[in-house]
């Protein structure tokens, strides 16, 4: 298997610029997402790892080869759509043969590489039956099975999983996960869904109009998000935003709103006019002595949970709150915040500033 | 708007047995959702009700008079679509008057307006009311064909995943709203849908339908806290409820075939081991897949948990669930 890095590449098509400078690192048995809303450009840097596209300018190195410019077929590495599609008129066996067979691989071997991929895959019991009467969990499997036989150096997926319905999907994300855990196969793998992106990366590339926002590990984008789409884009419901007009000096540990003031990391930036605190629904508290006051709008049943929406005076916010805690539509509130989870973006560039907190896993492209 | 009842429904297509003696009642005011897989008979039922099609034995009644016979127009219901469908050559605001323009409801030009303006704001189309629905995102067409529902007054709103096209930003803004809409207007909704969240979020009543038959009736909180069976508890909860043979823990009483466990129904540090397989970081919650005596299960734990992969952890039951060798619930 392999490292992947991008370097500087950036992807025209026409007038367009799909793709601006991008660059990061694939490392050796990752499990590496690309996300990003549809046209931020992911998939066609995942077109590019693979030479379906060639980049504008840039490098792509595989295992340290240069293969910006070469086409698919020189890069060894294996490529799973969002439709898989598999020929109908021969089984699954031999479906699976197919890539090595046309390679010219003997007889022997083949058997034996299907017949070992088959068991990873737990499809054995069907490798002589045609494809046509196959379930679509069976039929992702023997795309995967394809895909797998080669040995490729990486595997390249675009929303796998697209095109199946929400409990299945859930299942095939996690025997994917597993198969990978088994394999350790590089694999990048192209999604819009957040929850896809947290629930299987290793790391996550967050893309949005042909740019890097941010990358680095689930838990500490989802922390510290480098800027507001990454907040928006990143969790559900999304972190809160409180607007308001200030200032902030370097090493300034509270700010205030509305009058109240909340402590914050220590910042190591400063910065005046439109500014934004940054919240997580998760760290809103009630707390009948704070003195910044909300009005709950309304509340949703979520089980073990509840997402309560409340007026505040910076405008709407959600809280997420045990399904215990008693939030009535129309009473008034007071709220805190946990301090040590709070960002303030700059309001012109939508950036988070560099506090104590994030400043160890700000990365960018 | 009108309290909805359904006694003894059933309705085949061809060979295939869509809805088996279904019974509902539709409280007036109610926000009834019908929650379930592909094919468990959501739909059939909503078409039944609107009067699309006819069921081959049983009654409806709106408002307790019999819908037997007549015709969707006749029992005055409002339906929206999963696939929206406006009159393309018409702008926005053409659209949302047109069922008002209706000969026989007979509503003055500002009362028309005065609805319009009231619904395009709930639902963001305000600055869109002058455009063709052709020069419309696929979001912005589904919220007319919504509001085009809500001008209108009628004895019930069904709606058949109206949200599944939206993106999750608009879906979420959409849930809520709905519910005020319904809440403070008092309208009676049958809604239909896959999506759990919409389904305990905004019901007042959830149908939980298996295979062409409703399998229970009630709140949200009762459906969750209180299922009748392991179908029904699987329908709400992410991560979905643990099903593990009864005899893995002690305790279970008699009869009892499996257990079931949703995360807050384990405790961990206590009880016996169980090997931590794999770390999920979701962002606001950690799940943890753990394996247990050979079975595996997914619970959750803190955002910032220290635990990894080859961990011990130790976990008890708390308040299960028993299912019996049927999967129905025995306690």
């Amino acid at each position: 298997m392999a490292q992947i890095k991008i370097k500087n590449v950036r992807k025209d098509f026409g007038s367009f610029n799909a793709v601006k400078s991008s660059s990061f690192t694939v490392e050796d048995g990752e499990f590496f997402m690309l996300l990003g809303p549809s046209g931020c450009g992911k998939t066609t840097t995942l077109r590019m790892m693979a030479g379906l596209e060639l980049p504008t300018s840039g490098e792509i190195y595989i295992d340290g080869d240069e293969v910006g410019q070469k086409p698919a077929s020189k890069r060894d590495i294996a490529f799973v759509f969002q439709m898989f599609a598999l020929y109908p008129h021969m089984n699954v066996g031999k479906n699976m043969a197919y890539p090595l067979v046309s390679q010219g691989m003997p007889k022997a071997a083949v058997k034996k590489k299907v017949t070992e991929v088959a068991e990873i895959l737990g499809i054995t019991a069907i490798l002589n039956k045609p494809v046509g009467g196959l379930s679509g969990g069976d039929r992702q499997r023997v795309a995967l099975g394809r895909a797998i036989v080669r040995d490729p150096k990486a595997f390249l997926m675009d929303e796998p999983l697209g095109a199946l319905d929400a409990e299945f999907r859930e299942h095939m994300a996690e025997e994917l996960r597993a198969l990978h855990d088994r394999m350790h196969a590089t694999t990048v793998y192209v999604t819009h869904d957040q929850l896809e992106a947290m629930q299987m990366g290793d790391k996550i590339v967050v893309m949005n109009h042909g740019v890097i926002e941010q990358f680095g590990v689930p838990q500490q984008i989802y922390d510290w998000p480098a800027t507001k789409f990454v907040a928006k884009f990143i969790g559900s419901p999304a972190m809160n935003f409180l607007n308001f007009e200030g200032m902030i000096g370097i090493g300034a540990t509270s700010v205030a709103l509305n009058g109240v003031a909340f402590s914050i990391p220590a910042s190591r930036e400063g910065a005046r006019g439109q500014l934004t605190l940054g919240v997580r629904p998760e760290h809103v508290r009630f707390s009948d002595t704070s003195n910044y006051r909300a009005k709950v709008i309304a509340t949703e049943y979520l089980g073990t949970t509840q997402i309560v929406t409340l007026a505040t005076p910076n405008g709407e916010i959600k809280a997420r709150a045990p399904s215990g805690a008693i939030a009535n539509v129309h009473e008034t509130v007071g709220l805190e915040f946990d301090a040590r989870t709070l960002t303030i973006f700059e309001g012109e560039r939508d950036r988070a500033l560099v506090s104590e907190a994030n400043e160890g896993v700000l990365n960018r492209g | 708007m009108a309290e909805v009842t359904l006694r003894n429904i059933s309705k085949s297509f061809g060979g295939t047995r869509a809805l088996d003696d279904v019974s509902m009642t539709i409280p007036d005011g109610s926000f009834v959702v019908m929650l379930g897989p592909t094919g468990a008979g959501k739909t059939t039922t909503l078409r039944l009700v609107s009067g699309l099609d006819q069921p081959d034995s049983g009654e409806i009644f709106i408002g307790g008079r019999s819908m037997n016979g007549l015709t969707p127009a006749q029992r005055n219901v409002a339906m929206v679509f999963q696939q929206y469908s406006l009159y393309p050559h018409l702008t926005v605001r053409e659209n949302l008057a047109f069922p008002l323009k209706s000969p026989l409801l007979r509503t003055s030009p500002a009362e028309i307006e005065r609805k319009i303006r009231e619904v395009s704001q709930v639902l963001q189309i305000s600055h869109k009311l002058d455009n063709k629905a052709t020069a419309l995102s696929g979001g912005e067409m589904q919220r007319v064909s919504i509001g085009r529902a809500l001008v209108r007054n009628p004895s019930i709103y069904l709606m058949d995943e109206p949200l599944s096209s939206l993106d999750a930003k608009l879906r979420a803004d959409l849930r809520v709203e709905l519910k005020r809409i319904q809440a403070s207007s008092g309208a009676t909704l049958l809604y239909v849908t896959h999506d759990q969240i919409e389904a305990m979020t905004m019901a007042t009543h959830i149908g939980v339908f298996d295979t062409g038959r409703l399998v229970q009736f009630g709140s949200p909180r009762e459906i969750y806290e209180n299922p009748v069976s392991i179908y029904a508890a699987s329908r709400l909860g992410q991560p979905r409820i643990n099903v593990l043979p009864a005899s893995l823990f002690a305790g279970a009483p008699q009869g009892a075939a499996t257990i079931g466990l949703r995360p807050e129904q384990i405790i961990q540090g206590k009880g016996e081991d169980s090997i931590v397989m794999r770390v999920e970081h979701l962002g606001d919650q950690t799940r943890l897949h753990l394996s247990f005596k050979n079975h595996d299960l997914i619970t959750v734990t803190d955002a910032h948990t220290r635990l990894r992969a080859g961990d011990i952890v130790k976990i008890e039951p708390f308040k299960p669930f028993y299912f019996g060798a049927d999967r129905a619930r025995i306690a």
